[in-house]
């Protein structure tokens, strides 16, 4: 199968972006370094093309109740201009996918992981119900995701509208270099930001690329890879499909019990859930940091007291902390803050430390 | 990405300079780039030996980790400590500041087996 392009493509190319295949994507990697891209989005602004997320439209007047079948979150409480974060889950309560819920008025879009858009659309398909239809619009939306505190400042210029008053997790539509389309107060790095979907195309994909660094020239904007796309959103503890959730694990051990509302009525999975929250937990997702300078690397076993726990689902350098940090499943009577873990680093344990997560606190 | 014609290069993307019976080592610009930011290096201590095609230490970008390979037997005699601070002078200069270890070669007939610019260039592709 041959690889896919988004609309910045050539952009990337030209800002000599080092491409890498990333779920069937042609994506950049990074431009100018991991680090300095990271730093960009946590002190000023970048931006980032993730036009290869997938997008689905669900219509029909049973579009509510189909979501709330087939999603842990409860969709009810959704009103027009505003999002919601959710999963989907098999009947033994392993992720089909974390995504994106908008209602978007009259029908609703949810935002799937571009590596999960085939499986989450034949998932959805499968499990419809009554008078609820799904379009796939993944091809024709270009995603660009102005991340960072001068983020704000940088789209105020360009937009038809005032962004201040937009709430975390609220979209409203509005203008972006005299382009409709729906902007977005969210994203994936805990920092200010703001994801805007527009229509694919070069041509205006190029326009408002340019018109975005322009305005942000001043706050010193720059492109963003997926290496620190990664890294920023791991320094905050977020959630990586394929890495630290799959159809493996549950939202619960995920630590995404925030987003599960048993209480909400039947859905896809409740009934493992509700069975697992009465046993008790056997294990948890937890960030943990090293003490020595050594970084974890998904896959990497994990150690309490000498004794094989688990393994390391997403680790890395944190730029911001400038130590190695990273999350994994240890068994639940183990996942207390603050409590003594070795991480198999090349068959020598380092100690780390179990700490809450976000790493780095922000207020997005 | 530069390749100094002065060098030897390994297949694991070290390069070796030789002055009488002393070898600077250090990884290439393209070895660097490939890895991205680098943000540790582990070296080994002075005195330690090394065998050629051994493992003598590691080093760690933010996305990646790699083992160093010494491109030829004898003992190490300096290590860079200049990277402990600034890990990135292996980005920023790959073949001068970001120099890792010099080796008192045993052997120094093993240098012939080593790759030249030209070679090595082939090697990756270039």
């Amino acid at each position: 199968m041959s690889l896919k392009r988004t609309a910045f493509y050539d952009v990337h190319v030209r800002l000599g972006g080092k491409i890498v295949e990333f779920a069937g994507f042609e994506m950049p990697v990074q431009y100018t370094g991991i680090v300095e891209e990271h730093h960009r989005v946590r002190s000023h602004v970048g931006v980032f093309d993730v036009s290869h997320m997938g997008e689905v439209e669900v219509w029909g007047k049973d579009a509510l109740a189909f979501l709330q079948s087939i999603t842990v979150n409860d969709v009810s409480k959704l009103s027009p201009g505003r999002v919601q974060y959710s999963a989907m889950c098999y009947a033994d309560g392993g992720i089909v996918d974390d995504l994106l819920v908008y209602h978007m008025g009259d029908h609703y879009m949810v935002v799937i992981n571009a590596s999960n858009i085939d499986k989450d659309i034949a998932w959805m398909q499968n499990n419809l119900t009554g008078d609820a239809r799904l379009k796939n619009i993944s091809d024709d939306i270009s995603l660009l995701a102005v991340q960072g505190p001068a983020s704000l400042a940088t789209l105020q210029k360009i937009a038809g509208l005032d962004l201040a008053p937009l709430e975390y997790y609220h979209w409203v539509r509005g203008t972006i270099a005299g382009q409709e389309m729906v902007i977005s107060r969210t994203g994936y790095t805990g920092e200010l930001g703001y994801e805007l979907y527009f229509p694919s195309d070069r041509t205006l994909g190029e326009r408002i690329w340019n018109a975005i660094m322009d305005a942000g020239k001043e706050f010193q904007i720059g492109p963003v890879g997926l290496g620190a796309r990664d890294t920023l959103r791991l320094e905050m503890g977020f959630c990586l499909y394929g890495n630290d959730i799959d159809q493996t694990t549950h939202p619960l051990e995920a630590g995404l019990g925030w987003i599960t509302k048993i209480d909400k009525g039947p859905f896809n999975g409740r009934d493992t859930l509700v069975k697992a929250k009465k046993d008790g937990l056997q294990r948890k997702l937890v960030g943990f940091m090293v003490q020595e300078k050594a970084f974890p690397r998904h896959g990497y076993p994990l150690q309490v007291e000498g004794r094989e726990a688990g393994h390391v689902t997403s680790g890395t350098f944190s730029p911001t902390l400038e130590k190695g940090i990273g999350m994994g499943y240890v068994p639940a009577g183990n996942a207390k803050t603050g409590a003594a873990i070795q991480v198999m680093i090349r068959n020598k344990p380092v100690p780390a430390t179990i700490v809450s997560v976000p790493f780095v606190k922000k207020q997005a | 990405m530069t390749l100094p014609e002065n060098l030897k290069y390994t297949k694991d993307h070290e390069w070796i300079r030789v002055e009488g019976a002393t070898g600077t080592v250090g990884i290439t610009d393209h070895a660097q780039g490939e890895l991205g930011d680098v943000v540790f290096v582990e070296l080994p201590a002075a005195g330690k030996a090394v065998k050629r095609g051994e493992s003598f230490g590691t080093i760690e970008a933010v996305k990646a980790v790699s083992d160093l390979y010494a491109p030829a037997t004898g003992q190490i005699t300096e290590t860079n400590n200049e990277l402990s601070a600034n890990p990135e002078l292996v980005n920023k200069d790959p073949y001068g500041k970001g120099w890792m270890v010099k080796i008192k070669l045993t052997n120094p007939g093993e240098i012939k087996d080593l790759m030249d610019a030209q070679a090595y260039k082939a090697s990756i592709g270039k």
